[in-house]
């Protein structure tokens, strides 16, 4: 029992509550840096590095921090968090650290988090809270890394860097500016809303099907 | 045919049938589009075909595509997919590659009028959108312009059509600046006549001028078109260029040239009158024109692209609900007390 729910907490967050796709949380850091897969990658994984530690930390001391001041014990544990994030990528990757910009820093403002410590870290025991936060940080990057792939595959030809469609591939321009990003977000969600929609005609359809042998 | 005489006929309202429908309205514009698309053929040859083609068959896609199961293939029959397919194809240089073509016309159903919920519900011209996408795509390509190929030439194929989905053009050195393109970056006028008749190189259907009006008062004797639209975006162009003209004639453009070159008669009479995307009072046809025109002026003479007739018709699309809610007319009766 206690195995299958923390199972759960790290399924859902991959697919049924997918955070951008379904939730549709952490739009800034989604558009911004998913120009190209390695950018969208490193942000992904500095958002599961953030989220991780600090549903670790604020589930942890759940039953400490004090009711009324709580968003701001949670933006300073996820501050310290963003902090080591920051001086990491720095350290090992300065070339990505320096595309990524001030959108390291902002992780700070991700709704994604913050929302995670609100509504489930500081509710729950903390291995789950953990499960969670690894469930939800692998949706955020899996949605940033498909986001980033498209875009960068028809906007450069190229995946992480290596060329796929040789010499005189035709850049499509427009994926790489922001409204690629936009254009390629709406794309991805339209498929979503849709599946949804078959998947709940269908369920309807075995409902009324169950309904009428009974 | 049977005859069948009734001795009661029972008939639901509307009992007064009018000519005026949308499928009707539709091929009212694609007749009024021939004279220019014929001559697009004349001047392009084949290629123009080719790429007029695969517009529409992208359109056409898209359009039936996206439609719902039980209704697939009935918004084809108004036509508006292939009126929005010729005048994207119209608006694209005549070497720009096949597949681009297509990609054109799929995005500007897909984005510009399904995605909307259909003909009737967009903001965005289709068509417009589908080119905007287009530039903002492949600025390189979209801005190849080639000589017109002339009289004698008409199977020769333009090397750039025949591009492999996805790869690039090849350069084959054949290309030759638009009108306003030669005004902006060279200072050199394209004489009158030469725009009037189409003998200068550009999009599929801008070249001649002459042409397109016939196919706008066309539309006007059939009352398809609101005439407000473009005789306001027209007379706004000839005054401003008349103004600038006063201060140095020499550095800008004649009115008459700002009307004939590049995609203005075209965006004009065919583009910004699309009954959905633009106002529909009288007074809100007059704003629209205005802006329209005075967009087009600011972006050729003071912006940093040779033509502006795209964004300008774009931008005031987006106002139009606006132009819209502020020139309601007053309901008969309620004047006095409203203000």
């Amino acid at each position: 029992m206690k195995k299958n729910q923390s199972q759960e907490e790290f399924i859902k967050g991959i697919w049924r509550d997918n955070p951008v796709f379904v939730q549709v949380l952490g739009m800034c850091p989604m558009l911004a840096v998913t120009n190209s897969a390695i950018n969208a990658v490193a942000m992904g994984m500095a958002t599961f590095f953030v989220l991780v530690g600090s549903s670790f930390l604020v589930s942890t001391f759940r039953n400490v921090i004090p009711k009324q001041v709580r968003i701001s014990c949670f933006i300073i544990i996820i501050a310290t968090f963003v902090t080591i994030a920051d001086y990491t990528l720095l350290a090992l990757v300065p070339g990505v650290h320096k595309e990524l910009g001030a959108f390291i820093p902002l992780i700070v403002a991700n709704c994604l988090i913050l929302g995670r410590q609100e509504a489930f870290a500081s509710r729950y025991p903390t291995k789950l809270a953990v499960m969670d936060a690894m469930g939800m940080a692998s949706g955020f990057l899996l949605a940033l890394l498909s986001l980033g792939a498209v875009r960068e595959i028809l906007g450069d030809g190229a995946l992480f860097g290596v060329n796929l469609f040789g010499e005189n591939f035709e850049p499509w321009v427009i994926m790489i500016l922001p409204p690629g990003g936009f254009l390629t977000l709406g794309v991805i969600l339209l498929f979503f809303n849709w599946f949804k929609y078959k998947k709940d005609e269908f369920l309807e359809d075995v409902a009324a099907a169950e309904r009428s042998e009974s | 045919m049977k005859k069948r005489d009734p001795d009661l006929l029972l008939l639901h309202a509307p009992l007064l049938r009018q000519g005026m429908t949308t499928p009707n309205a539709m091929r009212d514009v694609l007749y009024a589009l021939a004279p220019a698309t014929v001559a697009s053929l004349w001047f392009f040859g084949l290629s123009a075909i080719l790429v007029l083609g695969t517009c529409i068959a992208g359109a056409v896609l898209a359009e039936w595509l996206f439609a719902d199961r039980e209704t697939r293939g009935v918004s084809l029959l108004d036509a508006s997919g292939i009126l929005t397919g010729l005048l994207l194809g119209l608006t694209l240089p005549p070497g720009l590659p096949l597949w681009m073509a297509f990609l054109g016309g799929f995005v500007g159903i897909a984005l510009g009028k399904v995605i909307w919920g259909g003909l009737g519900h967009n903001l965005f011209n289709p068509a417009l959108l589908g080119r905007a996408f287009l530039l903002a795509t492949f600025p390189i390509a979209m801005t190849t312009w080639v000589p017109a190929t002339g009289d004698g030439g008409f199977f020769s194929i333009y090397s750039g059509n025949l591009a492999l989905p996805f790869m690039q053009v090849q350069i084959d050195g054949m290309t030759a600046a638009t009108p306003l393109g030669m005004l902006k970056f060279e200072q050199e006028v394209t004489p009158l006549a030469n725009l009037m008749f189409g003998k200068t190189s550009g999009s599929l259907g801008e070249t001649s001028g002459l042409l397109l009006l016939l196919g706008g008062v066309y539309l006007w004797l059939r009352r398809d078109l609101d005439w407000r639209i473009p005789v306001s975006i027209l007379l706004t162009v000839v005054v401003f260029s008349a103004c600038l003209g006063l201060f140095d004639a020499a550095r800008f453009p004649t009115p008459l040239f700002s009307v004939f070159s590049g995609g203005l008669l075209l965006g004009a009479i065919y583009m910004a009158t699309d009954p959905v995307t633009s106002p529909v009072t009288p007074r809100g046809a007059w704003i629209f024109g205005i802006g329209v025109g005075v967009l087009v002026m600011l972006i050729r003479v003071f912006g940093g692209l040779p033509e502006g007739v795209m964004y300008a018709i774009l931008l005031m699309n987006a106002a139009t609900p606006l132009i819209n809610r502020y020139t309601q007319p007053t309901v008969f009766g309620r004047g006095a007390e409203s203000k």
